[in-house]
């Protein structure tokens, strides 16, 4: 079990700014984040889309936002705990016990919710009988390449990591292309690419066409494919793997207590608690009135809700507000002074 | 201002007056309607403010731009009628509009 002052969770700019302002005031913190990287929804949703509306940063693309709020952090050492989703938080004295899917457990007095929409999952197939077969047969992503050797694979999407796994595949296993339109959103390289080994047979292309249904007892036998037109074709296949990017879901924070507003978290605006003591939601995740889902928004709550969360992990100290221009406290954290 | 019509999967029909320049995505969230879940605020980064149009209707309003097709893809149950509501601006044109909520956005 980790102690720490304070524990984040979401690690995308919302959060990273509040570990930047928990530790300046010389606070501990962990984040937790159920993606393999940091930078939230602005790494999944928009890395290369600019931003305008950051102060004083006229214009930036989501990933390289991320990379200056990392750069900002390197004076001080956070340890990131991604691929973990927090499954469960639980009052234990003064303290939170938190507990997350990587088997990682955390005392701490302070949870920080910086959890955008939830937690990001794959979009699934449509039809309900998909489920018998997910992770078995039908898989949303690819863990192991090599069970598809030699096996009939289809591949559904038209993104990057749909034809990316169709041209990949392709080398050792037969493979289908399953797109509900003509175009496709992959780079251009990527699709031109995959119209090449169209050509040459390797890849089967059925554009305009979604998942219908699939057939099989106990393994997967066969899926029905539905044309735009209705027109069903059914296809042998071994393997059904599905890319349609991810989905933001509440998730467990759903079950801790807190008092809700449709996805959304209830909080006071002084600390941005929420009705359970000790515990804060800040950023997209959080309402209160005249909330706005802005990225600076979620700077400006995660600065007063690390100072709240001082008041209960130094409880025996005052906290001094300081300016990082001229306090030596400050400065020495940061690592330019001595 | 345009009366608008939201049909909900289990066909409940609700019907209320949105202002010109908000969305349609917009209409539905303000007057709590079921089924539109808007994760992203309006911002074509989601797919979960997804409705179906009316044939005679997804003709006669503004085109779909780039990249809500892109969207569209990792939707629920995509049709050839399908479109994200935060991407249609009320006028007064589309007075009458009728639109289908799909049985769930993700």
């Amino acid at each position: 079990m980790k102690k720490t002052d304070a524990l984040i969770i979401g690690a995308g700019p919302t959060g990273l700014f509040t570990a930047h302002q928990l530790k300046l005031i010389g606070l501990d913190c962990e984040i937790v984040d159920n993606l393999d990287k940091v930078g939230g929804q602005c790494i999944e949703l928009y890395p290369d889309k600019p931003i305008y509306d950051i102060p004083a940063v006229p214009e930036c693309t989501g990933e390289e936002l991320t990379n200056n709020l990392l750069n900002q952090l390197k004076p001080f050492d956070i340890k990131f705990h991604l691929n973990e989703r927090v499954e469960e938080v639980k009052k234990e004295d003064n303290d939170w016990l938190v507990k997350t899917s990587g088997g990682n457990s955390f005392l701490t007095p302070n949870v920080i919710i910086a959890g955008g929409v939830g937690s990001f999952e794959p979009r699934k197939f449509s039809p309900k009988e998909c489920e018998k077969f997910e992770n078995k047969s039908l898989f949303y992503s690819v863990k192991d390449k090599n069970i598809f050797k030699g096996k009939t694979v289809s591949i559904f999407g038209g993104g990057d990591s749909a034809l990316d796994w169709a041209i990949e595949l392709s080398k050792k296993s037969n493979v289908n292309l399953i797109h509900r339109r003509d175009e496709f959103r992959g780079a251009q390289a990527t699709v031109d690419k995959m119209y090449e080994l169209k050509e040459e047979g390797k890849i089967k292309l059925f554009t305009k066409y979604q998942m219908a249904n699939p057939h099989g007892e106990q393994t997967l036998e066969s899926i029905d494919i539905k044309h735009d037109n209705n027109e069903i074709t059914n296809l042998k296949t071994d393997y059904v793997l599905g890319f349609f990017g991810l989905i933001m879901q509440l998730g467990p924070i759903a079950n801790w207590g807190l008092n809700l507003n449709k996805k959304t978290i209830e909080v006071d605006t002084e600390k941005f608690e929420t009705n359970q003591k000790g515990i804060y939601a800040v950023g997209d995740i959080c309402n209160y009135p005249g909330k706005l889902k802005l990225i600076l928004s979620g700077f400006h709550e995660g600065a007063l809700t690390a100072r709240a969360c001082f008041k209960l992990a130094r409880p025996d100290e005052k906290y001094r507000f300081e300016f990082t221009t001229t306090s030596t406290n400050l400065l020495k954290r940061l690592g330019k002074k001595e | 201002m345009a009366k608008i019509t939201y049909i909900t999967s289990d066909n409940q029909t609700h019907t209320v007056e949105v202002q010109n320049g908000l969305t349609v995505m917009e209409g539905a969230v303000q007057n709590d309607i079921p089924g539109i879940d808007a994760d992203c605020g309006g911002g074509m980064a989601c797919a979960t403010c997804h409705v179906y149009v009316k044939d005679d209707w997804f003709n006669r309003i503004p085109k779909k731009e780039d990249g809500e097709d892109d969207m569209l893809d990792m939707a629920f149950e995509p049709k050839t009628n399908s479109r994200l509501s935060c991407q249609i601006i009320v006028s007064d044109e589309l007075d009458g509009l009728e639109v289908n909520i799909p049985s769930k956005q993700a």
